[in-house]
């Protein structure tokens, strides 16, 4: 398989803080790869390194063979990478289906001028066309009856489920799911569940995942990649991951062997997830 | 979860043509070709202080529309949408004055050349927010004002500048009767464009930066660009708005593009509703008609009981100026999302009229 996106020896400082240290690993193209870790592992910013919120301090990252460490993150969407935020980040006041138009910002040709001359030839039928797209979406994740509501108005499941609706609707070849299932019952986690796998095998996106759920996780990864104080401490398939004693250590506070634990900073708590070792 | 539709029930779409339609249902369709063919009978009835009220109410909307896409929309702010306004008009005075092109075009043309005015002043926006923002408008504001009181080539300084009448193919629009058209004409041209810029790309790209830059700018959308855009647009229809002002007039001086008339864009807006076209419309209507209905009751109480009970007299008509700030505050108490908001819950209440639920 060849590889989607390949991060080399990335760290990423702020001041003083290191949030993360020489992490590398590769994604290959259709897999569904997962980063877990305690909470100030540096997940996130392992994401808004590769989406383009955070600029890496050293290291690269290759997306599809190409350099796109420097590239803006208004870029991103053309080179085919997409994401869902960790806090929820629709736009409040628009239509879920204006929400999820946004997402074809990248692919609309029209601009103000044509865009304020809807008659003209062309770009009523471009919006048209974006929109036929936009409700094969809506009808693969169930959205029908909320495609007029308000997205500041909908339920928190909801809102996730436009989010993904929306990085869905940029088409990207990568999509990065930042805790999509965070605070969700355990019947809107089983369904985002099978969004993700389906959006990963019918839609063949590569899908790169940061959840704390250890069961959906270790169901549907293909690799998983556990984090800890900005270092990789274990990458692998999910079974080999959750033996590892390091993984073990950094979830549950394990100390078996004193001069390898890592120095837990001051305030900084591991939490262990709710299912962490089945 | 029930959605806030106005759509009568039985009323299906079949085709996504008829889901993006400006108007939702056939009976609000009706409602403003009724509207519009009434407007177009105005001049006929009116008289000319009611004319020259409704003239006043479309250059200022068409100016207000421009600071709503801004404010409204982007999320921006600028309070120094008057001097924007008042370039349009200096600068339609000008073109038709001295390059002697015809008006009609010259008010566009005049539009044009506000846009790049307000794309220069627009490039801190790419890095400043809010109040700090608005302080640099502000820088905007008196760099034009003072620009106007010296370029005397171009506004004829202190002394103002002449504006040529209104006329196509030789027919002049220089009576409140005929100028009404072209006033009403421009708005809904206005109106219809920057409605349509709503519902497409461009403008969703607008209302995303303002409700949530950061996701905005992951969905491959580039900030500096439409932030700018967004300065040029309301200079745009400012400039617009401050063409048809001159040409109406046809007389331009450097008075009255103060900071009180970008405070006074501001109000129209905030009272009829940010981010809602049709509420400029409504707060413009607002802030030019509360001046003269506070006006017509001051006129009233004067020589009556009232009035020679308190004797009043001519502290009359500081009643006057109090009663409008009162007015405005009182609504703004009452009222914070605006007239637009009210007006769809009016609407709201008379579709399920007389039960409600």
């Amino acid at each position: 398989m060849a590889e989607a996106l390949e991060v080399r020896q990335i760290s990423l400082r702020f001041g003083g803080v290191r949030a993360l240290t020489d992490v590398g690993f590769t994604v290959a193209q259709g897999e569904l790869f997962s980063i877990i870790g305690p909470n100030g592992a540096g997940k996130t910013s392992m994401i808004n390194c590769i989406s383009g919120r955070y600029r890496p301090s050293e290291g690269q990252i290759l997306f599809h063979g190409r350099d796109i460490t420097r590239e803006k993150t208004n870029a991103r969407p053309k080179l085919g990478i997409g994401r869902t935020f960790q806090n929820l980040a629709l736009f409040h006041h628009m239509t879920v289906l204006d929400n999820i138009m946004v997402g074809r910002h990248h692919l609309l040709r029209n601009n103000f001028l044509t865009g304020s001359l809807y008659w003209l030839p062309g770009v009523r039928g471009e919006e048209l066309e974006h929109r036929r797209r936009v409700e094969e979406i809506i009808d693969f994740l169930d959205l029908q009856a909320y495609r007029k509501a308000t997205a500041g108005t909908l339920s928190y499941g909801l809102r996730k489920r436009v989010e993904l609706a929306r990085a869905m609707a940029l088409e990207p070849k990568l999509i990065l799911l930042d805790e999509p299932m965070a605070g969700m019952n355990l019947e809107e986690k089983e369904d985002m569940a099978r969004y993700i796998v389906d959006l990963n095998e019918e839609f063949g996106m590569t899908v790169v995942m940061i959840e704390h759920d250890m069961g959906v996780v270790m169901d549907i990864s293909h690799r998983v990649m556990v984090l800890d104080f900005g270092r990789r401490i274990a990458l692998g398939r999910p079974e080999a991951v959750l033996a590892d004693p390091h993984v073990r250590r950094a979830y549950l506070g394990e100390e078996d062997e004193p001069e390898a634990a890592p120095v837990a900073a001051p305030g900084r708590e591991a939490q262990p997830p709710v299912r962490a070792v089945s | 979860m029930a959605t806030q539709s106005l759509i009568p029930a039985g009323d299906f779409r079949s085709t996504y043509a008829a889901d993006t339609t400006i108007f939702p249902t056939a009976g609000s369709r009706y409602a403003v070709w009724a509207a519009l063919a009434l407007l177009c009978l105005a001049p006929l009835v009116l008289d000319r202080y009611w004319l020259s009220l409704l003239i006043q109410i479309g250059y200022f909307a068409v100016a207000a529309l421009g600071l709503n896409i801004l404010v409204g929309f982007t999320g921006q702010i600028s309070i120094g949408h008057a001097a924007f306004f008042g370039f349009g008009a200096f600068a339609s005075a000008w073109l038709s004055n001295n390059l002697h092109i015809p008006v009609v075009l010259a008010i566009p043309l005049a539009g044009v050349v506000t846009t790049a005015v307000g794309l220069i002043f627009g490039l801190p926006a790419a890095r400043l927010k809010g109040l700090y923002l608005a302080i640099a408008t502000l820088a905007a504001q008196y760099i034009l004002q003072d620009f106007f009181a010296r370029a005397n080539w171009f506004t004829g300084g202190v002394a103002g500048t002449h504006a040529e009448a209104f006329s196509i193919l030789g027919f002049t629009f220089d009576t409140d009767q005929r100028y009404f058209y072209v006033v009403l004409g421009t708005l809904v041209l206005c109106f219809v464009a920057a409605t349509n810029l709503m519902r497409t790309r461009d403008g969703r790209a607008l209302v995303a930066v303002r409700d949530h830059y950061l996701s905005a700018e992951m969905m491959g959308i580039n900030l500096t660009r439409y932030r700018t855009l967004s300065f040029g647009l309301s200079a745009f229809f400012a400039g617009i708005g401050g063409a048809l002002y001159a040409h109406y007039l046809q007389f331009v001086s450097v008075e009255g593009f103060g900071i009180l008339l970008s405070i006074q864009f501001l109000g129209m807006i905030i009272i009829g509703g940010l981010g809602s076209i049709m509420g400029t419309l409504m707060g413009t209507a607002f802030m030019v008609m509360v001046p003269e209905a506070m006006g017509w009751l001051t006129d009233a109480l004067r020589g009556s009981p009232v009035d020679r009970a308190l004797s009043l007299k001519d502290n009359l008509s500081f009643l006057r100026e109090m009663a409008i700030g009162l007015v405005i505050v009182l609504f703004l108490i009452f009222e914070p999302d605006g007239l637009a908001h009210r007006w769809r819950q009016i609407k709201a209440y008379w579709k399920l009229y007389p039960f409600s639920h």
